[in-house]
């Protein structure tokens, strides 16, 4: 990805390390030149322009930056870009089919699991992860796995029946 | 929020990466989970020159128990793995308590309970748990690996005993000589915060008696507490509500607890003496999810 930097006239901007990686996100292949500081969700939204994972506490609190990571949810603001190299990201915007939507992304719709929709892509994701270890989880196992995720609407009633349906959907299938 | 500009290596051997660390000096850090780095270099309350990121090191993720019971922890076994350990349930009493409380779930797939020791927050939740247990940290460097007990491994706030060119490789937690039980209990205004008291607790037992007890407190103090007065006074008897009691005000005393915006002194010390009585009293000492 491109970066800017400020020209003080010294040597500065000639000595930033930067490294190149190779990763797939939501399939794809992707080549990256990047600073070592930069956060993976940084890379995700401006350097591959994938703003579905939203930076919300960027503090390691609110779960709305989680992407999956070789399958494991992750933080992705608390992840650094350069450590993705060889690995395979996936974000909210890898859940649909072209015209179909994940059984998520339905159950989401059919349980009203959002109101302004910041902590969704966040809770899609963590609910993914859950669902790929356990199909047919317990809505407290439901809630124990969302709890790296806030939602400042809903109340949570509904998000966890979105999952719920999300997995009996997915079982049916 | 940005770190500052760092140099970036991620070795393939603890060796390259000794090497890496001694080369660095000072101003290198070891990034394992990064759960705790990360968010600091964020903040810019730490600002390495160079991150040796140990995640591409083969065999570093493991846990597992030898023969005689010795359990050992590898510096990328991530809190998720031993939320999800059977080994822990079954052998592990306190451990298995508290690896379910650790931050968040998400936060649990990448944190490491390694890490967490060298972190050495005060308010972490596993050096308690490690104190309890009599654990030691095994550091490599350059001229090979030494083995330093917990309470030495952490010297105060975000202060551990590693030299430069040392990584933490392991957590040793030494076997039970006879049946262990005990627990970890965690007062947290809600999932993910820090504890605003943590309680761990371990003891062993040979037929009724108590062989070993550790009593360790997270969150009451400038440091992680060992309350070791607490833990004696159980000793060479059988549990009673006496010596639990006893116990119990002890742990009570010797934590340095301080009003703030998660509770007063008074409250947290009331729950280092609950804390200790509900663990101790339990008969059944399986994993309990929150206070």
């Amino acid at each position: 990805m491109t970066m800017v930097y400020e020209d003080r006239g010294d040597d500065a901007a000639g000595a930033v390390p930067m490294r190149r990686i190779k990763f797939t996100i939501n399939g794809e292949k992707k080549v990256a030149e990047v600073e070592p500081r930069l956060l993976l969700s940084h890379l995700i939204r401006r350097g591959v322009g994938l703003t579905g994972t939203h930076m919300g506490c960027d503090t390691t609190n609110c779960g709305a930056c989680t992407v999956l990571v070789d399958g494991q949810a992750v933080k992705s603001c608390t992840m650094l870009a350069v450590q993705v190299d060889g690995r395979a990201v996936e974000t909210v915007e890898g859940l649909a089919a072209a015209s179909e939507l994940h059984p998520l992304q339905e159950g989401f719709k059919q349980e009203h699991g959002l109101q302004c929709g910041f902590c969704t892509p966040g809770m899609m994701m963590a609910a993914k992860a859950l669902l790929a270890r356990n199909p047919d989880p317990t809505e407290e196992e439901v809630r124990w796995a969302l709890s790296g995720n806030l939602c400042r609407c809903t109340g949570y009633q509904n998000i966890v029946k979105s999952v719920l349906w999300a997995a009996a959907k997915l079982r049916s299938e | 929020m940005y770190p500052s500009r760092f140099r970036y290596e991620a070795p393939h051997s603890l060796d390259e990466a000794i090497g890496l660390l001694h080369d660095g000096g000072d101003y290198a850090k070891v990034l394992a989970g990064g759960q705790s780095l990360v968010p600091l270099m964020k903040l810019r309350f730490a600002s390495p020159e160079l991150v040796v990121d140990i995640n591409n090191i083969p065999g570093l993720g493991y846990h597992r128990a030898d023969p005689d019971g010795t359990l050992r922890i590898g510096a990328l076994c991530r809190h998720a793995e031993l939320e999800r350990s059977d080994l822990l349930k079954g052998t592990q009493p306190a451990m298995a308590a508290a690896a379910p409380l650790i931050a968040d779930p998400i936060v649990r797939n990448r944190g490491t309970l390694v890490g967490s020791l060298c972190h050495a927050d005060p308010q972490g939740d596993w050096a308690s748990v490690v104190l309890s247990l009599g654990g030691s940290v095994v550091a490599q460097g350059p001229s090979g690996r030494r083995m330093i007990p917990l309470a030495e491994f952490v010297l105060g706030p975000f202060e551990n005993a590693l030299r430069p060119d040392e990584i933490a490789v392991e957590a040793v937690i030494p076997p039970a000589k006879g049946a262990r039980a005990g627990g970890y209990l965690k007062l947290e205004r809600r999932v993910g915060d820090f504890a605003t008291v943590g309680v761990a607790v371990s003891v062993e037992t040979s037929g009724e008696t108590v062989t070993r007890a550790g009593i360790a407190l997270t969150g009451v103090g400038g440091a992680t507490i060992a309350a070791t007065e607490a833990a004696q006074a159980l000793v060479g008897k059988p549990l009673s509500a006496e010596s639990i009691g006893t116990a119990a005000d002890l742990a009570a005393a010797a934590a340095q607890p301080r009003t703030d915006h998660r509770g007063s002194a008074e409250y947290k010390r009331h729950m280092v003496r609950t804390f200790v009585e509900r663990i101790l009293s339990r008969s059944d000492h399986a994993a309990e999810r929150a206070a």
